[in-house]
């Protein structure tokens, strides 16, 4: 990926970096203070920074007081804009774009008509959305120079996965055009994992990631391959059904209907564009309000035929009416992890990121979905979390620091394909060891999808001492299933009666509760299987309740070398498998 | 990554197990147990595999290598700093005469001036007090020799207090850039040579950024910008460390308070002095800025742009209507004489007519003749009468076509009864068409 900023002339010595997470809905923008990433607050004092611009009477406003203007000012509010960058009219959803300023085609652009201009007089201007996107992105860099008091040169800007090359093209030159050096794009959920991984207590571990992005307008999720700090992507999946307006639109469906049972006779607030817009501000800080507490009041003056209209929610009354969307997000998490050849077993850790992953209960469903070992971090299940708000901009912003030295040149030079590609082992390189019960079990060292070259190094014990045999053999996983009693029952009663229960104690997702039923019965793990084997080498004279340790480094020519020595010792043995 | 420990222990090396130095080759990783995958560049541990890629080094040699940059990395900061010479000169100063002494290169910092950071100053105070101590020249039989180490702690006193350090800046002139001479701009690099003025008189700017000076290609909004923060300059400069000392004693307070309103005078003189003098900078290098120049030319060619365009038409309608009317008289003089050609031309041809048709008569008189009359022997004067009038009668009934066609029948004929049958037969044509009456014509048929 070539994705450096083609405006020259920032020398590394006089830049400053930030990370920019430029999304759909909202934006962010971090700093990295002592190795540690800082997410800015604009002037408003928002950390997320909706990505609307609203004009008015020529004065331009950006993000939450552009938002509020939807209400007043739709016409000249554009929002929902990033997804249209370097696209064609007719391969753009402009679904959102109902209640703001319409996507209209321009020949292989997209253009919004507003008034950005002050006077009766001026004709409303015609805006590509490349300059639009300049325009945001011009705000958002003058917040943080403003910010940080010096003037911010370059930045790394984060996009999803399925950004094409002419969409990255068309960023970079929005960007360059708001003055703005782009050190490199790079993709949200490793932006997410990168977040997690730049802490400083962070242990470089191997690991399967899955990273939910559940935004306001699109949910991702990526299988993500951590191999010794280095990523590598296995699936990606998007959506563009469940996400965090369609939760929105439950919340303004249920109270649109009880203000209309509350004042008989008065119209429906959805059929009108300013009750709507009013209805949608509310439903969506209602919608914030319950990711923290477990009530929540929903008010609106003047909703509609100038009636006031007051209620309250409950955490549980909102997740019985949104749960055919939380089950959306479990359904795609599912299918991502199916998509990568995996299976939840393998999955180490969830992280959740986006705005809508601050809803409690699809971290609780996520934890439903994978085993115990599996760490999911949410807010809500992990106090160590961080804000899945924050992640992208905090990752973005790690990166930044990573490569503002780095001469632009450099920057495309490490990132080229010849870098970037590179052969992943598909099977576990490991050694045989023997558990308790004098079984051979395979004690992976090079785990599969690891990028080559690479190099590990394991301890083992050998308590008895004297000597000891270690043989390198390759290993995969399987699922073992066992079945303790096969037994029979009446499965169309005991399912109606589970789900009835689901709903009552709005705990458990019903919809899984067939597969519940048979994950109680059966017990699934992930076991090791030994391969073909590769080598042998013998360690002789080891002291009694020594170590050894064994290194194997994969070449990138998929040759292995392996040392095999005691811990304090001297000499070792050493060989190389050459590949073929 | 570090080496994981597992708990578990190795088997037991069987009897009889037998390997080339304790290593047995058994199988090996194939292609097709490896897949191409791409990776994120993110992130630091990529950066490494990068580098290392790049640069085609084993885990082991990278490990070397960085090791060393990162050990080199402290040297160079240790040498940087300890690397100025200290001249001799400088180290015989009095410590009394604090004021005029530099402080900067006192503690070794003459590069870096303004922009040395309290962490240099620090390290490079620690530096020179270690090699200059009291006690360290006293180990070497100098005894009581602290001049110089006094001169590093009032230097480090001073640089060290933000208030003292902007008093000192504000009047340190080797920080200074001297503005061009023309033979310098002569040279060009005009905008490098005046960008090092500006770079370092920024140093007083109560704002940050300042603006850079920019180059040639730099837009009209960006000099503008320049221009207009340098003349409504907000700067920091004091000159209090100029003040001559005001005697601290009570004895004379009327002394001290004169001494204390004279030296706000004087400070007061100098920064006026100060910004007239930037002032000036400012006026010298916009004199000679092309970029200026170039900018109101662009203007004014935009103003005149219209009106040069309404005159370009004007004089192009005008000479268009020039072109038109020289291209109508010319075609009515040629026609002119197109018609005078013509006539003269119809004049010749109505001469040469008239000539033919007298000649043709005379052919005819010329035949009755010829034809002696139409009569054997001589004619008398009456048939000769009568003969020819009556040639002139068919003459004046026929015109001039058959006149000549006549003439050309007659023509050549000797022959006289030839001659007589010839004209016998004409005056029998003008009879049938009616021209002349039967009998009128006698002589000519008889």
């Amino acid at each position: 990926m070539g994705d450096h900023g083609s405006k020259a002339g920032v020398e590394p010595s006089e830049r400053t970096a930030i990370g920019i997470a430029f999304g759909n809905s909202n934006s962010s923008i971090a700093y990295v203070v002592d190795d540690k990433a800082e997410v800015i607050a604009n002037e408003d004092g928002d950390r997320q920074i909706p990505t609307i611009l609203s004009y008015v009477d020529g004065d331009e406003y950006y993000g939450q007081q552009a938002k509020n203007f939807l209400v007043r000012n739709p016409n000249n509010s554009v929002a929902y804009f990033r997804d249209f960058l370097g696209k064609e009219f007719r391969s753009i959803d402009p679904t959102h774009n109902h209640a703001s300023a319409h996507p209209q085609e321009s020949g292989e652009t997209v253009l919004f008509t507003v008034k950005d201009k002050a006077g009766e007089e001026e004709a409303a201007s015609e805006l590509s959305v490349s300059e639009v996107v300049t325009r945001y992105l011009r705000r958002l860099v003058n917040s943080a120079s403003e910010y940080l008091g010096k003037k911010v040169t370059s930045a790394v800007i984060t996009v999803p996965t399925n950004f094409n090359e002419k969409q990255r093209a068309a960023l970079i030159a929005a960007a360059n055009a708001a003055d703005l050096e782009v050190l490199q794009l790079i993709s949200e959920p490793v932006a997410s994992v990168l977040a997690y991984d730049g802490r400083a207590e962070n242990k470089i571990q191997d690991k399967i990631i899955v990273v939910a992005e559940l935004g306001g307008t699109r949910s991702d999720v990526a299988v993500v391959a951590n191999r010794g700090g280095m990523y590598t992507l296995l699936a990606t999946v998007h959506d563009y059904e469940f996400h965090g307006v369609a939760l929105d639109k439950v919340l303004m469906d249920h109270f649109a209907k009880e203000f209309m049972k509350k004042n008989s006779g008065a119209s429906d607030p959805r059929e009108n564009a300013k009750s709507l817009a009013k209805l949608r501000l509310e439903a969506e800080s209602t919608k914030r309000a319950l990711s923290l507490g477990t009530n929540a009041s929903f008010s609106v003056e003047s909703l509609a035929d100038g009636l006031d209209f007051a209620s309250t929610i409950n955490r549980l009354r909102y997740e019985t009416i949104a749960r055919t969307i939380f089950e959306g997000f479990n359904r795609l998490v599912e299918s991502a992890v199916k998509k990568a050849g995996l299976d939840v077993l393998d999955v180490d850790e969830v992280i959740l990121s986006g705005g809508t992953a601050h809803t409690p209960r699809i971290a609780a469903n996520f934890r439903y979905i994978f085993p115990q070992t599996t760490r999911i971090l949410a807010p809500s299940t992990e106090t160590t979390a961080i804000n899945p708000s924050e992640l992208q901009a905090r990752g973005a912003a790690l990166q930044a620091s990573l490569v503002q030295e780095y001469e632009a040149e450099d920057i495309e030079q490490s990132t080229h394909a010849a870098v970037t590609t590179v052969p992943h082992v598909t099977n576990a390189i490991g050694v045989i060891s023997t558990n308790d019960a004098g079984e051979e079990v395979f004690v992976p060292i090079v785990p599969p999808e690891t990028a080559v070259p690479a190099r590990r190094t394991v301890h083992l014990s050998a308590p008895k001492g004297g000597d000891v045999l270690v043989k390198v053999v390759e290993g995969n996983t399987h699922i073992k299933v066992t079945k303790p009693e096969p037994r029979t029952k009446e499965n169309g009663t005991s399912k109606a009666a589970k789900v009835e229960d689901a709903d009552e104690d709005g705990d458990d997702d019903s919809d899984f509760s067939d597969d519940e039923e048979e994950e109680d019965e059966e017990k699934r793990e992930k076991v090791w299987k030994i391969g073909s084997t590769l080598a042998e080498a013998g360690i002789k004279g080891v002291k009694k309740g020594g170590k050894v340790e064994v290194s194997i480094t994969v070449g990138v020519d998929l040759s292995v070398m392996i040392t095999a020595r005691e811990v304090g010792a001297q000499g070792g043995v050493r060989g190389t498998l050459v590949s073929s | 990554m570090e080496a994981t420990v597992v708990p578990l222990p190795l088997p037991v090396l069987p009897e009889g197990w037998e390997g080339e130095n304790g290593f047995k080759v058994i199988g090996k990783i194939t292609k097709e147990s490896a897949s191409q995958r791409t990776l994120e560049p993110v992130g630091p541990y990529f950066l490494a595999h990068a580098r290392r890629a790049r640069h085609k080094r084993t885990f082991s040699e990278d490990d070397r290598i960085q090791a060393q940059e990162r050990a080199k990395k402290v040297e160079d900061d240790n040498d940087s700093e300890i690397s100025e010479p200290e001249d001799a000169m400088m180290l015989q100063r009095d410590a009394k005469d604090w004021k005029t002494q530099d402080h900067y290169k006192v503690l070794g910092l003459s590069k870096y001036r303004y922009k040395a950071t309290e962490e240099q100053i620090k390290r490079a105070h620690r530096k020179k007090v270690l090699k200059h101590h009291p006690d360290k020249k006293a180990a070497a039989g100098r005894a009581d020799d602290d001049n110089f180490f006094k001169c590093i702690q009032k230097a480090t006193e001073i640089l060290l207090d933000p208030v003292k350090r902007r008093q000192y800046d504000s009047v340190d002139e080797e920080a200074d850039v001297d503005p061009p001479t023309k033979k310098q701009l002569a040279k060009g690099n005009y905008y490098k040579l005046w960008g090092n003025v500006f770079k370092s008189e920024a140093r007083f700017s109560k704002v940050h950024p300042v603006p850079s000076f920019g180059d040639e290609n730099s837009t009209k909004e960006e000099v503008e910008n320049f221009y207009n923060f340098w003349y409504n300059f907000d700067s920091w400069r004091t000159f209090e460390y100029l003040d001559e000392d005001v005697p601290d004693d009570n004895e004379n307070r009327d002394q001290k308070r004169h001494m204390e309103r004279k030296n706000a005078n004087a400070r007061k003189k100098k920064k006026a002095e100060d910004n007239a003098r930037l002032r000036k900078l400012l006026d010298d290098c916009s004199a000679g800025d092309e970029r200026i120049k170039r900018f109101r030319q662009e203007a004014n060619a935009a103003k005149n742009k219209k009106r040069l365009e309404r005159e370009a038409a004007e004089k192009k309608a005008a000479e268009e209507a020039r072109l038109k009317k020289e291209a109508e008289e010319k075609a009515a003089k040629e026609a002119e004489e197109k018609a005078k050609a013509d006539r003269e031309a119809a004049k010749k041809a109505k001469e040469a007519a008239k000539n033919a048709v007298k000649k043709n008569k005379r052919v005819l008189r010329g035949s009755v003749k010829d034809a002696n009359y139409f009569v054997e022997g001589d004619a008398s004067a009456a048939t000769i009468d009568a003969v020819l009038g009556d040639v002139e009668l068919v003459q004046a009934k026929i015109d001039a076509d058959e006149i000549a066609a006549l003439a050309g029948k007659l023509n050549g004929l000797k022959v006289a009864d030839e001659i007589k049958s010839v004209w016998k037969e004409e005056v029998e044509r003008l009879v049938a068409a009616g021209k002349i009456k039967e009998g009128e014509v006698k002589a000519l048929v008889a």
